[in-house]
């Protein structure tokens, strides 16, 4: 069955401490106009993955505004999200044999999907291709309907993207991560950064405490310096590399290594890479491999609070949202200039862009050098999160595209 | 204390940005898409971009320098484009021209470096704006201190820098207010000298109140 979601809702008020009083009565005074209007946001699992994570707090955040939003969570079998997981693959470049089979499950759950959600609301926002094809149900009236997709479609599959274009051109706008990401449509595209929560268990201030417990149960130095990358252990992730270019700082600073990501228990592939991390790693005291539980947001936290420099040398990458978690805490970041980490990192601004183990490690070692110009970037980066990438921020552009659909598009000029 | 007969309404701003159709692998393509992109277009890389990005304040002016930095590692025109300044500006149409003009000399003075792929592509990009009253005014100079200390950042932003444009004058909504409102020409024109390049939104707008506040003791 489909579902409905309820979430617990947050005082918007508790934001106003770090984001400032006039942010918060910007939301209220560009939210005026939208109070008791509805909106659905429609996507396909209730937890866990990026989407669910963003609207769990997304939703009651609207509702303080006085919107009249719902979150529908699609049903499907396995088989649906079999089909689907291939198409998100596809969608990525991966190689795919297109079946007819695939497109008539896909077809079969959206119909089921649209005979039982309520799909009536004004703005009606649909997130990534599972749920694309509920397009069907818009009824000929006012509403407006919106796709927001959070992959990258920059090199699809070409039979699957046409597939879906098919329906995607019948909405009223489509918004993307980056720019790279879009597509030539004929309806208008938006650029919607994902965000972070300031205030969710991965980012909220923490009792330094708390981090040295953390640092203590993996046997970290908080004396010398830490170098971490949080990932899962996947080698789009680099983390291979990663370690690579830490023997090339290590030449030169006496530092430590964390590699930190999910359990590659349930991840045959993961555990694969996880056994190559290793064999490169060869016994060294100063790298931590951790397998960190699946939920461990204030693991991270801590780890990326007591960190010296913060790497995500991905090869691929999609937004990259521990750049923007990492920015926030007010670390220096080297990462790889892959996907969205560039919108995230401006290079020399607020972090440092590789494009390789040596161009990495040359960073590393550049602020470690120059720990005054580390702090700087650290707190660059920290304001252009505030700026760009809160969830806050985030409300504020859907309040904005509700209102560009409600009174029409008004340029600047 | 002045009292103004029309009052100073804060209002503040949101601008989503749209994808556009065109973007740039090489200085040649830059070009191109200077002289054909919308206004709205060069607004965002300009104006827009230097409230999105307020905490920079030392090189990072506009996108289109920033990618010539970064992305084509042509210092020497990317250092020409930085040091555009919006304020002296009252149209699109001229900050455009002077943008393509710079671009064109350097492609034809350099025809080899013209064609040579970026590291990224750059894309254009559009501002949509919807702006909404917060419902405070000011009619005296107290009030008006009051309601610029409450503003947002973009509420900051869209009366000291995109107003420029709005107003087709060399000034900015608070100097006009203060100066046609008020009478306080001179605390006008200090207000329209805060650098906007070399200080935060943050930084302006405590410059600004510290302006405010000489005036207050002065009178």
């Amino acid at each position: 069955m489909s579902e409905t979601l309820a979430v617990t809702r947050v005082p918007l008020d508790d934001y106003a401490e770090l984001l400032g009083a006039g942010e918060i009565e910007e939301l209220r005074a560009l939210a005026k106009p939208l109070r008791g209007r509805s909106i659905q946001m429609v996507n396909s699992t209730a937890v866990g993955g990026g989407v669910a994570e963003i609207l769990m707090r997304l939703v009651p955040l609207a509702e303080e505004l006085d919107l009249n939003i719902k979150w529908e969570v699609m049903s499907g079998g396995e088989d649906f999200f079999e089909v689907t997981k291939s198409f998100h693959n596809a969608l990525h470049g991966a190689p795919y044999h297109a079946s007819p089979r695939d497109f008539k499950i896909f077809q079969a759950y959206s119909e089921r999907n649209r005979a039982t959600l309520p799909l009536d609301a004004e703005f009606v926002v649909i997130h990534d291709p599972q749920p694309a094809a509920l397009i069907d149900a818009r009824r000929p009236g006012a509403n407006h309907w919106v796709w927001r997709c959070h992959i990258d479609l920059s090199h699809p599959h070409r039979g699957v993207w046409d597939f879906l274009e098919t329906y995607v051109s019948r909405y009223d706008a489509a918004m993307f991560s980056s720019p790279e990401f879009s597509r030539q449509l004929a309806i208008p595209q938006y650029l919607f950064y994902p965000a972070i929560d300031p205030l969710s268990e991965k980012n909220c201030a923490l009792d330094p405490h708390f981090t040295a417990q953390i640092l203590a149960r993996y046997q970290l130095d908080s004396q010398r310096p830490i170098l971490t990358q949080i990932s899962r252990f996947d080698r789009l992730k680099d983390p291979v590399g990663v370690i690579r270019a830490y023997r090339i700082v290590k030449r030169y600073f006496d530092c430590q290594l964390v590699l930190a990501g999910g359990s590659a228990s349930d991840d045959p592939e993961g555990a694969v890479v996880l056994k190559e991390v290793l064999r490169e790693a060869n016994n060294d005291p100063d790298i931590r491999v951790i397998e960190l539980p699946a939920w461990a947001p204030l693991e991270v936290n801590a780890l990326q609070r007591a960190s010296t420099i913060v790497i995500q040398k991905s090869l691929r990458e999609g937004f990259g949202l521990t750049v923007s978690e990492a920015l926030w805490k007010k670390k220096p970041v080297v990462a790889s200039a892959v996907g969205g980490i560039p919108i995230q990192i401006i290079h020399k601004h607020t972090g440092m862009l590789a494009h390789s183990v040596e161009g990495t490690a040359y960073q590393i070692r550049f602020l470690l050098s120059h720990p005054e110009i580390a702090a700087k970037l650290g707190e660059h980066g920290h304001e252009h999160v505030k700026e760009n990438f809160l969830i806050t921020q985030k409300l504020k552009r859907y309040l904005t595209l509700f209102r560009t659909l409600a009174e029409g598009s008004s340029s600047v000029l | 204390m002045n009292t103004a007969e029309t009052p100073f309404q804060f209002v503040t701003v949101s601008y989503l940005t749209r994808i556009g159709n065109q973007s740039a692998g090489t200085l040649a393509e830059l070009l191109t898409g200077l002289e054909n992109c919308s206004d709205a277009s060069i607004f965002h890389h300009t104006y827009q971009t230097l409230g999105s990005h307020h905490f920079l304040t030392e090189g990072f002016s506009n996108d289109f320098a920033q990618w010539l930095l970064a992305d084509t590692n042509r210092n020497d025109l990317a250092e020409q484009l930085a040091a555009l300044d919006i304020r002296d500006y009252a149209s699109i149409a001229a900050l455009r021209s002077d943008l393509c003009r710079m671009v064109g000399d350097f492609c034809e003075a350099f025809p080899h470096f013209a064609s040579q792929s970026a590291l990224a592509r750059f894309y254009f990009c559009e501002s949509v704006e919807v702006t909404a009253p917060l419902g405070r005014s000011a009619r005296t100079l107290d009030e008006f201190k009051e309601g610029v200390e409450h503003l947002s950042h973009a509420g900051f932003y869209f009366h000291f820098i995109s107003s420029r444009l709005r107003l087709q004058l060399q000034t900015n909504d608070f100097s006009h207010w203060l100066s046609n409102g008020l009478g306080l020409r001179t605390l006008a024109d200090s207000v329209n000298h805060i650098d906007i390049y070399t200080n935060t939104l943050d930084g302006s707008r405590s410059k600004l109140l510290r302006l405010i506040d000489q005036e207050r003791r002065r009178v």
